[in-house]
């Protein structure tokens, strides 16, 4: 009976959690949508419901009645997980994800870490899709996406050494509360630029969307998939992106703290600053989306090695010179 | 590589500008048309679908001459005529295969009594193949319900034919 309890008062707080962050990716989707047709000076979707605020769940209602097409030459086993595996991944990433001091599902020692394992292992269902298709385009996307995100993510691990040498845990409320001072994006600048690119090539943003660049690869790894499977892909993307967004906000631009420490803002609910700053993040997705052309793939490799994992190497060693020469190493 | 180059591409100028551009566009009036609340302007001229137009007592106009029969590149229009008591035709039938017709024109050029013409609706699609063989009611049909337009389009492109 008491685990009963416990079990039913845990699967509380996951939907707690989940059901906000699911209908916020519909919405972001809506949003995103938007956004690329305003600065196109379309119009975007605006039919269902207010603003065109349901056309995502319209959309979804659709995946749902549509059929679903298993090739017959795919491994069907791997090719039913792969959506699957995609959505999982990004939705128990925000187990971690603080949204104020008290509202945090798993308070772990190692939040970053575990975001980090689960991100790198969000690559995985891109890769069983494109590999159980068993069809050109879409392995041949789901290799260009395992490289890319694997590259990017080495520069993406090294930046987060430098927020983790300034807070000296890797525990995500920690992170947050060691910028009570100061907000980690105005002395790491370089770093959250980088960061943010990074997050662009990680989630298969544009301009590094190319293990879906549909003027090659047809719709990469997810060409064979129809219906709901899509769906899922879909959803779990932009789960990814919602949550690096997240994690932008919580590494650089202090989570769910306020701006400035005044009355004024304390009255402010603090998950409310964090959905700010994500959404100001994503604003600069869906922007970016908008005025920049696709890199080609060498260039893309060329960025993520040659460039930006020397700088955030070197930005290491002058933080933590920085940081040891003044005496201003975290004591834990 | 010159140093301003090398500014340029470090501290992102150019993608800044870009930004910049599209957050100026974002606020901007809207290029397209709300369609189906909004529609653009249609010429008087346009060829959308067809209708077999009355005079005003209500007498067909069509006088089953078939000259549009004759003159239709896709050969999309089929008539069958008779007699009338007092001597003169009429079809008996008149049938316009719409997905075989390319909208040119033509048939309402030939006409000599402006009976078939091309109205301004272009919103006739439907679920079906079968629903887009009109036939000499649904012309009929279409001629009465689109009248006044017609007769207004006819008029506005009079000094031009």
């Amino acid at each position: 009976m008491e685990y009963l309890i416990l079990l039913f008062s845990e699967i509380y707080k996951i939907l707690y959690v989940l059901i906000p962050v699911l209908v916020s990716v519909a919405m972001i989707v809506w949003l995103d949508r938007r956004i690329w047709a305003f600065v196109q000076k379309r119009r975007g979707p605006n039919v269902v419901g207010p603003f065109g605020l349901f056309q995502t769940l319209a959309d979804a209602l659709k995946y749902i009645f549509k059929e679903i097409i298993i090739p017959a030459s795919s491994n069907k086993i791997i090719f039913i997980l792969a959506p699957i595996v995609t959505m999982t991944l990004a939705l128990i990433a925000w187990a971690v994800i603080p949204f104020s001091e008290d509202y945090v599902l798993a308070d772990i020692n190692v939040g970053i870490l575990y975001i980090f394992a689960i991100s790198s292992l969000g690559v995985y269902g891109i890769i069983m899709g494109g590999w159980a298709s068993n069809s050109k385009y879409p392995f041949l996307g789901s290799i260009r996406s395992a490289a890319q995100m694997v590259s990017y993510e080495v520069s993406i691990g090294v930046i987060i050494i430098n927020v983790l040498l300034c807070v000296g845990s890797l525990n995500l409320s920690d992170i947050v509360l060691a910028q009570e001072k100061i907000w980690f994006v105005i002395p790491l600048f370089p770093m959250f630029v980088i960061f943010f690119i990074s997050s662009l090539a990680e989630t298969n943003r544009p301009p590094f969307d190319l293990p879906e660049a549909e003027a090659e690869l047809v719709a990469g790894y997810q060409t064979e998939y129809s219906g709901m499977m899509y769906a899922m892909f879909w959803l779990g993307e932009y789960a990814n992106i919602l949550l690096m967004c997240a994690l932008g906000s919580i590494l650089f631009l202090g989570g769910w703290l306020a701006p400035i420490d005044t009355p004024l803002f304390e009255m402010v609910p603090p998950p409310v600053w964090l959905i700010f700053k994500i959404l100001f993040l994503f604003v600069l997705f869906a922007l970016i989306k908008a005025i920049v052309p696709r890199y080609r793939y060498d260039q893309l490799m060329r960025l993520g090695w040659k460039v930006f994992l020397p700088f955030s190497l070197i930005w290491v060693v002058l933080t933590s010179g920085y940081l040891l020469y003044f005496d201003l190493l975290p004591v834990y | 590589m010159n140093i301003f180059r090398i500014f340029k591409t470090v501290f992102l100028i150019d993608f800044l500008t870009g930004l910049w551009i599209a957050i100026k566009e974002l606020f901007k009036p809207k290029k397209t048309l709300n369609y189906p609340f909004e529609k653009g302007k249609i010429s008087p001229r346009y060829r959308g679908e067809h209708a077999l137009r009355r005079y005003p007592n209500g007498e067909e106009r069509c006088i089953a001459c078939k000259l549009c029969e004759a003159v239709c590149p896709a050969q999309a229009i089929t008539i069958e005529s008779t007699a009338k008591e007092d001597g003169s035709r009429k079809t008996t039938r008149y049938d316009i295969d719409m997905l075989k017709c390319i909208y040119c024109g033509l048939c309402e050029e030939s006409c000599p009594v402006d009976a078939i013409v091309q109205g301004p609706n272009f919103e006739f699609a439907t679920h079906t193949r079968e629903e887009l063989y009109y036939n000499k009611e649904k012309l009929l049909e279409n001629g009465d319900r689109w009248e006044n337009v017609l007769a207004a389009n006819i008029k506005a492109d009079n000094p031009y034919r």
